[in-house]
Formats: C-alpha cells, sequence, structure tokens
C-alpha cells in the first residue's frame, strides 16, 4: 500500500510539474474589483502555482472595457473580471471574448431569478450581489431616524435629506436597482417611486464607491448600495448595517476569457479556481463578503450572513428580463439623470414643500395634484420600447451607412424642460396648498 | 534684428524639435480624439450641430456659469489666502518664513480625491467641526455644500500656484525701486499698492491665470463633493457614461481648450507693453525690515490661521491614516499603525515609481519650459508664440481626454526593441505627466526669464560670450529661482496626477502611488491604507521641497555675497 501511495504521490507531483509546464507562468486580469478582494485571490492562486505571477489592473468597469476596446489590435490582457454582466455583454457584442466553460461542479444554474452563467458560454458568474439598503446606526440614532427595510420606507418624510445613492449611468450595478424596481413595479409606478425617494436624496454620487463611502463617514445616514459595500464594511468594523428590500435583483459578478489572450491556460486554471471550494471560500472574507454561487460554501458563512440559495425571498420578486433591460439601457439612465440627478434641487425642494403640506394637513387635491406633476414622465413606456426611439441613445452607429435621427443632447434638452416646469409647478402647488 | 533668426541655426533646431515633440505627444492625440465632437452621429459627416446642442441646452448653460463663477471666486479665496503669506515672507524679517513657504506649498501634493475625503470628514455636514459647533452652539455651518465645496476645496488645493509665483516675483524685485519710491516718501500701503504690487505683476498673473484655468477644468474635486452641474464633470460623465462616441463630451472638451485659451490671451493682454524686467538680480528682493510686537502678533495670527486652514486636509488625512474607524464621530474611535505597515508590506514599488515618474516628467518639463520660455521671450522665430500657446493648452486638456488618446494614437507602434503596445509601456506615462505638468513648468519658467533683463545678455555678448554660453552662464542662473520653483511644482503636481494615469497604467507594477490610492480608496477596510499611502506622497514631496528650498536660499546668499565683495 505504501508503495502505491508513494507512487501515486510521485506520479501526481509529475503531472503536477508537467502541468505547470503547459501553464505559463503569468496572467494578467484587468478588473474592476477593489484591492481588497483582488490580493486574497492573487495570494491564495500564486501560492497554488507557484511561479506563477499575477498581473491585476484595477480600472473602473467603464474604463476597463473602454481599456480592452482600444487595445484589442494588440491585446495584452488574459482575464476581464468584473460585477455588471452588462460590461461583459459590451465585450461579447464586440467579440472580444472567448468560450470558456468551466469544469467546476455543483453550481446551479440561477441564483434568484438570474441565471448564473452566460447560455452562450462566453462569461462565467462566479459570485452573486444584490441590491439594498445599508446604514449608519450611530447617525440613525443620533438623528433619531427608524431603521429602514423596504424601499417605500425611504420615500417617509423622516428620511428627508439622509439618504444617498450613485447615479445608474455611473455604475452598472446601480443601473440594475434602477431597473429591477421598474420592471418590478411597472414604468410609471417604478419611476414615481424612485422620484420619491430621490426627493429624499442627500447626494447622487457620482462614483459607486461614494456611497457606501458615505455612510461610513456619517455625511448621510442611508444609502442604497449593492450588498457586498454593505456588508464589508461591516466586516471592516464601521457602525453600519445592510438589508435586502422585497424588491431587489440578485446578478452575478462574472469573469471572462479574452479573445487572444496571451496566457490562456493560466486564465482558464483562475476561473476554474474560482469557482473551486477553495475559490468560493475566499468570498466570505469579512473585507470581502460576496454571495459564493456554489450553495455548500454557506455552510462555512458567519452567522446572520445572506443565503439566497435558502432564503427565497432575496431576488425572487423580480423576474429579471434581461433582454428588456439591454433593449433601454441608455434610454433609462439618461431619464434618471435628466430627472434626477442634474436636477436634484429642484426635486428636493419641491418633495420638501410636499411633505410639510402633508405634515400641516394642506388641501389634500392640490397635493396630489403636485405629487403627479413630480411623478409625470416625459415620455411613455411604449415611446421607451419604441426601438427607433431607442437608437438615438445607442453608442454607435453600426455602418456608415446607418441613420438615426435626433440626438441624444437634443431630446434630452425636451426632457429637462418639461421636468423642470413639472418641478415648479408642483412645488408652488403644494406651497399654496396650507 | 529679424536677420538674427537666420544666424540662429540652432534657435530653429530647438524649435522645431520642440514643436515635434508637442505635436506628437499633445496635438495629434488631442485631435484624434476632438475629432468626434465636429461628427454627426447620424450621418458620420462633419458638423457643427453639436455645438448648437450644447448652447441650446440649459444644462450646459448652467454648467458653463457654474464653472466660470467657481473658477472666479476660487482665484478671489486664493488670492485672499497667499497675499499676506507671501507679503509677510518676502517683506519681514519673519522666523519660519521657509516653514511658511514649504507648508504653504503642500497642499498641491494632496490628490484631489484624498483631500476631499479628508475635508468632508473635518468640514462635512457631519464632519467633526460641524458636530462639535452643533454639539456646542446648536448651529451647523455648510462649508462643503454644492459650490461653495468647490470653491473652498479648489482654493485651499490650489493657492500654492499664486504663493510661489508672487513669492517669487516679490524675491526678484529690485530692492532699489522700493528704495526710490521710499526716498520719494512713499511708504506704506501706498508704496505696495503702487510700486510693489504692479512689479510682481508678472507673478501674480502667472499663478491667478493658473489657478483659474486648473479650477476651470478640474474633473476630480468637483467629481468628488458630487457637483455635477460643472462644464469638466459634464464633459467627463458623458463620455465615461453614455460612450466614447458621444460627441457631447468632447464639445465640452473642445469648448474647456477653447476658453482657457481665450482666458490665458487675455492674461497675456495684461502683461503687454509693460516691462518688468530688473536690471540687478543678486541680494534682490525687497529690503526686509524687523516687525515690531504688535505687527508680530497681528502676522502670526493671520498666518496661523491661514495655515490651520490650508493645512486641515492634512490633518484630516494624518487622523484618518492613523485612524481604526472613524464614522460620525469627532475623531477617529482609536489609533493604529497598521495602515502603515500594510502598505510598507505590500506595496513599496508605487513609491518607487512615483519618484521616477514624477522627477523624469518634472525634469523634461523644466528643459522644455526654460526652452520655449527663451524662444518666445528672445528669439524672432516666427510662430515661437505657438510654442507657448500650445503648451498652455495642455492645461484645458481634461487627462481622461489625453489618455484617451495616447491609447488611440500610439497602441498600433510597438517599443523599440519590443513587442509591447508604444501606448501603454511605462515611459509614455511619464511623457504624458510632462504634457500635462508642462504649463506649470512653462509659466515659472517664463515669469523668471521675464524678470532678466536683456541688458544684462547683450552685456555677456559685447563681453564676447556665444549664444549658448551666454545661456548657461547668465541666463540660465538667473532663471535658477523660477526653474527650480517651476521643477518643484511639476514634480509635487505630477506624483499625484490621475486622470490621465488611470487610462494609461497597464500593470500594477509600473503603477504610481496616486493609483494606489485610488485603489485602497475604493473600498472600505483600504481607507485607511489608502490616507497612509497618500501621507507618504505628501512626506516625499513636502522633504524635496523643503531641500530645493534650502538650494535656492543657499544660492542666492552665495550670489549676493559675491556682489558684495
Amino acid at each position: 500500500m505504501k508503495i502505491t501511495f508513494k507512487s501515486l504521490l510521485a506520479i501526481s507531483i509529475m503531472t503536477a510539474s508537467l502541468s505547470l509546464h503547459a501553464m505559463e507562468n503569468k496572467l494578467i486580469v484587468v478588473t474592476s474589483f477593489p484591492k481588497d478582494l483582488t490580493k486574497e485571490f492573487k495570494s491564495a492562486f500564486e501560492k497554488k502555482n507557484p511561479g506563477l505571477q499575477i498581473e491585476m489592473l484595477k480600472k473602473k468597469t467603464t474604463a476597463g472595457i473602454k481599456y480592452i476596446q482600444e487595445t484589442a489590435s494588440n491585446n495584452t490582457s488574459d482575464l476581464f473580471w468584473a460585477s455588471a454582466p452588462d460590461a461583459f455583454e459590451v465585450l461579447k457584442g464586440d467579440k472580444l471574448l472567448a468560450k470558456y466553460t468551466s469544469s467546476a461542479k455543483g453550481i446551479p444554474e440561477k441564483v434568484g431569478s438570474y441565471p448564473i452563467n452566460d447560455p452562450d458560454g462566453y462569461y462565467t458568474g462566479f459570485a452573486a450581489a444584490g441590491y439594498g439598503i445599508m446604514w449608519n446606526t450611530r447617525y440613525l440614532k443620533a438623528k433619531n431616524i427608524p431603521v429602514p427595510a423596504q424601499w417605500e420606507d425611504l420615500t417617509k418624510a423622516v428620511y428627508h435629506n439622509h439618504v444617498g445613492m450613485s447615479a445608474p449611468s455611473r455604475s452598472g450595478t446601480t443601473h440594475l436597482t434602477v431597473e429591477a424596481l421598474l420592471q418590478g413595479d411597472g414604468w410609471d409606478k417604478g419611476w414615481a417611486k424612485w422620484k420619491e425617494i430621490a426627493g429624499n436624496f442627500n447626494t447622487v454620487t457620482a462614483r459607486s464607491f461614494g456611497v457606501p463611502d458615505g455612510v461610513n463617514s456619517g455625511s448621510f445616514g442611508v444609502g442604497i448600495v449593492i450588498d457586498f459595500f454593505g456588508l464589508s464594511s461591516k466586516g471592516s468594523g464601521f457602525p453600519v448595517d445592510f438589508t435586502y428590500p422585497k424588491t431587489t435583483a440578485l446578478v452575478p459578478a462574472n469573469i471572462g476569457l479574452l479573445n487572444n489572450a496571451p496566457h490562456p491556460q493560466a486564465a482558464k486554471a483562475f476561473i476554474d479556481f474560482l469557482l473551486s471550494d477553495e475559490g468560493q471560500s475566499i468570498l466570505l472574507d469579512k473585507k470581502i463578503r460576496r454571495l459564493p454561487v456554489n450553495p455548500e460554501t454557506y455552510a462555512k458563512a458567519p452567522a446572520g450572513f445572506p443565503n439566497p440559495f435558502k432564503d427565497s425571498s432575496i431576488g425572487a420578486a423580480v423576474n429579471f428580463d434581461v433582454i428588456l433591460s439591454k433593449s433601454r439601457y441608455n434610454l433609462v439612465n439618461s431619464l434618471f439623470d435628466v430627472m434626477i440627478t442634474y436636477r436634484m434641487d429642484d426635486l428636493r425642494e419641491a418633495t420638501k414643500a410636499i411633505q410639510d403640506a402633508e405634515a400641516a394637513n394642506g388641501d389634500s387635491k392640490m397635493i396630489t395634484q403636485a405629487k403627479a406633476l413630480i411623478a409625470a414622465m416625459p415620455i411613455t413606456e411604449a415611446e421607451a420600447a419604441d426601438p427607433e426611439f431607442a437608437k438615438i441613445f445607442k453608442k454607435k452607429r453600426k455602418k456608415a451607412t446607418d441613420k438615426v435621427t435626433g440626438r441624444q443632447a437634443e431630446v434630452e434638452q425636451q426632457w429637462d424642460t418639461i421636468v423642470k416646469a413639472n418641478y415648479a409647478k408642483a412645488l408652488e402647488l403644494a406651497n399654496k396648498s396650507h | 534684428m529679424t536677420s538674427k533668426a537666420y544666424k540662429n541655426p540652432g534657435q530653429t533646431l530647438l524649435f522645431i524639435l520642440i514643436a515635434l515633440f508637442m505635436l506628437s505627444f499633445l496635438v495629434i492625440p488631442v485631435v484624434k480624439v476632438f475629432y468626434v465632437a465636429f461628427i454627426d452621429v447620424n450621418t458620420g459627416n462633419l458638423t457643427l450641430v453639436n455645438f448648437l446642442d450644447f448652447f441650446n441646452t440649459s444644462l450646459f448653460q448652467e454648467s458653463f456659469f457654474n464653472s466660470f463663477y467657481v473658477a472666479g471666486m476660487s482665484v478671489i479665496v486664493a488670492t485672499i489666502i497667499s497675499l499676506p503669506l507671501a507679503y509677510f515672507t518676502t517683506r519681514f524679517e519673519f522666523k519660519g518664513s521657509v516653514i511658511i513657504q514649504s507648508l504653504g506649498f503642500v497642499p498641491l501634493i494632496m490628490p484631489p480625491f484624498v483631500g476631499a475625503v479628508a475635508m468632508q470628514l473635518l468640514f462635512g455636514s457631519n464632519g467633526s467641526v460641524n458636530l462639535l459647533m452643533d454639539e456646542y452652539f446648536g448651529f451647523t455651518i455648510p462649508f462643503m455644500e454644492g459650490l461653495n465645496g468647490v470653491i473652498f476645496v479648489q482654493s485651499i488645493h490650489y493657492f500654492p500656484f499664486i504663493l510661489i509665483n508672487l513669492s517669487t516675483s516679490l524675491n526678484n524685485i529690485d530692492r532699489s525701486m522700493e528704495e526710490s519710491a521710499q526716498n520719494l516718501g512713499s511708504h506704506g500701503m501706498r508704496l505696495f499698492r503702487r510700486i510693489v504690487f504692479p512689479l510682481a505683476m508678472p507673478g501674480y498673473v502667472a499663478g491667478a491665470s493658473l489657478v483659474f484655468l486648473k479650477v476651470f477644468d478640474d474633473l476630480g474635486t468637483p467629481l468628488l463633493l458630487n457637483v455635477n452641474n460643472m462644464l469638466a464633470p459634464q464633459a467627463y460623465l458623458r463620455i465615461s457614461s453614455i460612450g466614447i462616441d458621444d460627441p457631447m463630451g468632447y464639445v465640452i472638451a473642445v469648448i474647456l481648450v477653447v476658453f482657457s485659451l481665450f482666458a490665458m490671451w487675455v492674461a497675456s493682454l495684461a502683461l503687454k507693453g509693460k516691462d518688468y524686467s530688473t536690471v540687478q538680480k543678486g541680494g534682490g528682493g525687497l529690503a526686509k525690515r524687523k516687525m515690531r510686537f504688535w505687527e508680530k502678533v497681528i502676522a502670526y495670527t493671520i498666518v496661523i490661521i491661514i495655515l490651520l486652514a490650508v493645512l486641515s486636509p492634512h490633518l484630516g488625512l494624518t487622523l484618518l491614516s492613523f485612524g481604526s474607524i472613524w464614522s460620525y464621530s469627532v475623531l477617529p474611535d482609536g489609533f493604529t499603525p497598521e495602515h502603515y505597515v500594510s502598505i510598507f508590506e505590500e506595496t513599496p514599488e508605487f513609491m518607487v515609481n512615483t519618484l521616477i515618474y514624477a522627477s523624469m516628467a518634472a525634469t523634461i518639463d523644466i528643459i522644455l519650459g526654460t526652452a520655449i520660455a527663451y524662444l518666445v521671450l528672445r528669439s524672432k522665430i516666427r510662430f515661437r508664440h505657438w510654442l507657448d500657446y500650445t503648451a498652455m493648452a495642455a492645461l484645458a486638456v481634461p487627462g481622461l481626454v489625453l489618455g484617451i488618446g495616447y491609447l488611440r494614437t500610439f497602441l498600433g507602434m510597438s517599443i523599440p526593441f519590443g513587442d509591447m503596445p508604444l501606448a501603454t509601456w511605462w515611459v509614455m506615462l511619464v511623457i504624458a505627466l510632462s504634457i500635462r505638468r508642462l504649463p506649470y513648468a512653462l509659466r515659472a519658467c517664463t515669469s523668471a526669464l521675464h524678470q532678466v533683463s536683456r541688458s544684462l545678455e547683450e552685456a555677456a555678448e559685447n563681453l564676447g560670450a556665444n549664444k549658448t554660453k551666454t545661456i548657461y552662464r547668465i541666463v540660465v542662473p538667473l532663471m535658477s529661482g523660477g526653474i527650480l520653483a517651476g521643477f518643484v511644482t511639476s514634480f509635487a503636481t505630477a506624483a499625484v496626477e490621475l486622470s490621465a494615469t488611470i487610462m494609461l497604467v497597464s500593470s500594477e507594477s509600473d503603477a504610481p502611488l496616486s493609483y494606489g490610492i485610488y485603489v485602497y480608496m475604493q473600498s472600505a477596510a483600504g481607507r485607511g491604507a489608502g490616507a497612509a499611502l497618500g501621507m507618504v506622497a505628501v512626506v516625499i514631496v513636502a522633504t524635496g521641497t523643503y531641500f530645493s528650498h534650502r538650494i535656492i536660499e543657499k544660492g542666492r546668499r552665495e550670489r549676493s555675497l559675491e556682489n558684495n565683495s
């Protein structure tokens, strides 16, 4: 027995070293993930493969896409590793990704109601994430504000000027939150709710990390953030907490092999490692705190760690329609910016006036009218769904012969005029009502 | 004199070399990007319709006004901060002048996003100051809200431009001018207003125009304070969110450049037709006198208040880098050295890279800056002013645009003796940094040369020195203060540049500090470590500044000794 064991060991060492020879000694990963996450995976994978060196190129998702697009003719990177699935869709659409299906076992097909892997096999989900509400416990206590649980809570007057969020045009994951609520509640109701919440915003941050940063430091008390921002802030010791509201979508964070990758063997091994038991467990690190896609890994999670494979209420309420989301991606972002980001002061002022009028028991008819003015949309869902119209917001003309009528800046100016007038009228009505 | 140009093949060659450098590393990349602004998205034809859209959009009109307002107000506030500092240190025997001038310089070396984080923690609506005020007085002051926050942070961040240039000018003023005025009975404020300040004008205008332009197209600060209704953030948001092919972002970029050129032109008009040069250099500077006791008290009070305000970002950063958790409280919950331990263990290469890149870029800058200043002010080559304008236009090119331009221009080419794309070679990063920081060095060199009287060169030439020797022995030594000021400004600001860096860095082992700080600051647990890295940057550049100050002072003393003997 001993001999067999020894020879087995020898053989396995030999094959291991053989496969090492087959594998390149370098791996270049373009990633939008923070150092706390990449550091752990880098050192674990390098330890497993002595002699191999990983270069982590940190870029914001949008900058990362641009970098890969611009360098495609002379590609030096192996993997793209980021959150938003739509970013991978862009690369896939540009034919910059290569197919690879990992042999890892035990990964289910869906998390919440979202498929974990790209059905065409161009990118692979390795962790799940969903949007929710994060708050600073010291801040809420000092200002006597109740802990929020659902999106509706954030529309209440008590949260006025205490909420922060990033613009969906700034981060793919924020866009998913906006879209999830639009799909969950419907176009008009969804937007109305967003504008009611936004009326309580303290700020719309330009970077998605600006939101957890603001909550952590106490610049504002409540933030609409992706789960790992909240969970890892808590894990790092900040006096904050996080919860998933009912209407949220869980989406996978992904990794994809790039076309003409200079180190394909190492890249594939890295994808396999991410999905292995060891790789999945790293996700539970207190500075990382992302949801593993392997249900078995949750056995090692700390108490109170959310488990979407057990707790079916997380991310199940919305049946997320990726095609619909993709078809109006830029249009939704642009609408959000026109109605909320760039008209923040007008919206906040009008919302405050309505809240004051309600508190003073003002004329309810006028208040309802004012609310309707704020909720009013410059375009209907049908218009938004019109592919001809959506073309204005397309990034590129595919061919020189393609023609589109209307320009984005022109359309946005028309919306802005409507929205600005509505907010001003709402303010006037609310002030008059009491 | 025109015939002289032909007698100077050296100057012509220099002109051509510099022009080629500017063309390949600034003009072509930027034009490649700007081209998009003139494309009709619908047809692909050349058009001006995008500019029409710009001026018809109320958001852009508002942004334009806000940018203008913030830049103008920042110049005013920065002047209020720097005037007393410059005046006290140059006019009086004031102990600690070196400290003021070194510390006064420190704000520049703070990466804007780090500075804003620290300022939020101290002055934000729930920052230390407001928490204390709320507790003891029951009210808070919105230092950091909206445009005021941007003006506050920007003036604290950029006032050193005015301070440095103004102090250099004041130091270079011929003492005899002041003495003559005093002999004629002028003194006090009148002396300052009528003689001293006008003579220091080139330095002040150089500094003020830099502050204006810098604030006008600064991206980091408004972005971090979440003020979106300004031009530079609008350009950035359009390009990075709608996409690289959206014309509006580029239209804004074009407008930024055009407007900045216009501002430069106005500044040059202000100086036109006036001769600021002085004959005497060695031992120059205003006559320093001792302060009376009550003057000292007032001076120290003013200086301490200003320095406190100016150094508050660093105070905040220090607390942050040593603090464990800092959330909704006046001070961090506890203090720990662990952030420093972790950065020195994990990322020493960031510091080494920064030193290499920033000193290389600054060296390129002062060489180019001196050469361009010399060609512009001393040669008769036609189009020589275009070198100046082009170099200054770099100020108005957002780093992101320059980065994209480099990727577009140089990606197809390979580095010499290698198969890496040129665009992602670290040397390109150095060149991008030097292009971006050239305007600072150029302004400093130009204002220094402005004050060197041509008669000194003519004297040297009469005594038989050739052009090269004159430049080497007379012009450059007389400009040394300005050149060094240019080097330090370029070095310090290059060390913390981020926007072009983030586009061009292609591997972490090639990355500089600012990139490291950015990466750390993107996670909750990394805030302390990022702050620690920021402190390292501050210390590195502050030390450099202090030593260069010592060198200037030493040189000045030696020269004045020579003069006196």
